[in-house]
């Protein structure tokens, strides 16, 4: 019996999970991108125990554990907190490079949204910098319906 | 209150991809590792905690895939899917819970069958973020960033801790990258997305890890001399990142204090011996010395600068070369431990640090270190 595994061909099964899912994105979920598509407005949560601002919009406020949470609309404009630039290539990626992922502080939020940056010059991206988004044209109920941000110019 | 101790351990080599080993012969492989190395056999475990994921393997109930390599078939088994050090946690907390006094913690993954990016993709909420093509290097990136830039860290020092830590790895039979390279080394490598560099960056691994706990009156039948846990402490932060503060870790800072207040350690700098963290960026054994409290917020850098956490230093980080040098996703916080039971066992060979009577081994779990397990070790 001993040394026949040294002798055996080693062989791969390839194979792909492949499952479409449905995921029901909840009546908050559902309000936050209802607007965005058809009012091209950013809407929030607001938690009146801890005087925060959630986004994307929170049922239940996850730290003090409130639900009657209010209703905030946000700016379209905001301050960059990170960002990075990828310099691979990745077919999950959304844009053609360059683009870069940041997080972003809207105006009228207390936290950041996590999204994508674009239309900068090389150096431009800094920490504090102000953003705008842009939408995209058609807007289809998702959060790409926020095509990108960028810096804004004056 | 009872004690548990690690009274076996066992880990593979770690490598890019061990192509004529299935994920249960490694699961196999490290549990008879740990069991010779308790002088036990499969009879004296009451009870099995696997590790492992779902995504990584490419089948749900991943666990019942080793089912027979970890000898669980009429057993009581558990599982987690995370890390391998809240594998530990779960295993120890059944003992104390009087039920069981042997469980068998296992943990395996092959980075090599699949593909990181679309796997860390997955770990994202798919309505809010996952359309952003996110993964675990770009989301790091952006914590890198805010930390770095918060602080005024700078790529120099994070390349320091690379440069220490494969070079620990040489040391490290188990290693898949030990090696002697530079700071100019670390900052000529390739950008995968800044500031991260490819040498900033823990590889993609295949491997398995394995321990045995036992209760105070079981582990006194095996052959080893305990390694106890002392003190144990974990935290979650915030899904979302923009929720949170990236540039700190507050979760980190709840986990270590209640290790420390478990195990009695009111000067971690003094009184802990070893640490093992989970480094799976070089930016990140900064920020986490800085969670665990061996200096204030910011000071991550100074610490690599001075040199106290070299091998030779007052605080030994990382000296098995830690996750830059492998990277078995949810095995990685496991081999932290091993590595921490075997300095206070003295048997860490040529990495060995003089005097180790307590070490600390640090997992996490979720983007950006969403949580973070701590587990205080002695003699």
């Amino acid at each position: 019996m001993a040394g026949w595994q040294d002798e055996t061909e080693s062989m791969v099964h390839s194979g792909r999970i492949k499952v479409p899912y449905r995921w029901w994105v909840g009546e908050t979920g559902s309000r936050f991108f209802v607007a965005l598509r058809d009012e091209k407005k950013i809407l929030g949560t607001w938690c009146g125990k801890c005087r925060m601002v959630f986004v994307p919009p929170r049922k239940t406020c996850g730290r003090c554990f409130h639900t009657s949470m209010e209703w905030r609309e946000l700016g379209h404009q905001g301050s960059l907190i990170t960002w990075t630039t990828p310099r691979y290539r990745e077919n999950l990626h959304p844009l053609p490079p360059p683009f870069a992922y940041g997080v972003v502080k809207l105006d009228g939020a207390d936290t950041g949204l996590t999204h994508l940056l674009a239309e900068f010059r090389e150096g431009e991206l800094r920490s504090g910098i102000r953003v705008e988004a842009v939408f995209a044209e058609p807007r289809a109920g998702n959060i790409l319906d926020i095509r990108y941000f960028r810096p804004v110019r004056s | 209150m009872n004690r548990v101790g690690i009274v076996g351990v066992g880990q593979t080599t770690y490598e890019r991809r061990k192509k004529d080993k299935a994920f249960s012969d490694l699961v196999y492989q490290v549990t008879v590792k740990a069991l010779n190395d308790a002088g036990m056999t499969i009879r004296d475990i009451d009870n099995v905690v696997t590790v492992s994921n779902d995504f990584w393997d490419g089948r749900t109930i991943s666990s019942m895939a080793v089912q027979d390599a970890c000898g669980s078939t009429h057993k009581d088994i558990s599982t987690v899917e995370g890390d391998g050090l809240f594998g530990v946690l779960y295993g120890m907390m059944r003992i104390l819970s009087g039920s069981f006094a042997t469980t068998l913690v296992v943990a395996h993954t092959k980075g090599s069958e699949s593909r990181m990016n679309l796997i860390t993709n997955a770990m994202f909420d798919p309505i809010y973020t996952r359309l952003l093509g996110l993964d675990a290097v770009t989301s790091a990136a952006m914590q890198a960033r805010a930390y770095m830039d918060t602080f005024g860290i700078t790529e120099e020092q994070c390349a320091k801790v690379s440069v220490k830590n494969h070079a620990n790895g040489l040391d490290n039979p188990c290693a898949q990258l030990g090696m002697k390279i530079t700071v100019s080394d670390v900052m000529a490598s390739r950008v995968l997305s800044d500031p991260i560099k490819l040498l900033d960056t823990s590889p993609i691994s295949d491997g398995a890890a394995a321990v045995v706990l036992a209760s105070e009156a079981a582990a006194a039948k095996a052959t080893t001399r305990p390694v106890w846990l002392q003190g144990f402490g974990y935290c979650c932060d915030a899904y979302h990142l923009g929720d949170r503060d990236l540039a700190r870790s507050p979760a980190l800072v709840k986990a270590s204090k209640k290790a420390y207040s478990m195990a009695g350690v009111s000067d971690p700098v003094r009184e802990i011996d070893v640490v093992e963290l989970y480094d799976a960026f070089s930016y990140m054994e900064l920020l986490w010395l800085e969670g665990l409290g061996f200096c204030g917020e910011g000071e991550g850098g100074r610490m690599i600068d001075k040199g106290v956490t070299g091998r030779n230093g007052s605080l030994p980080v990382n000296p098995s070369g830690g996750c830059l040098c492998a990277h078995a996703v949810v095995v990685a916080g496991l081999a932290r431990l091993i590595e921490a039971a075997l300095q206070v066992r003295g048997e860490a060979g040529p990495r060995q640090v003089s005097k180790c009577r307590r070490a600390l081994a640090h997992g996490i779990n979720g983007p950006c270190g969403q949580s973070h397990c701590v587990v205080i070790v002695g003699a």
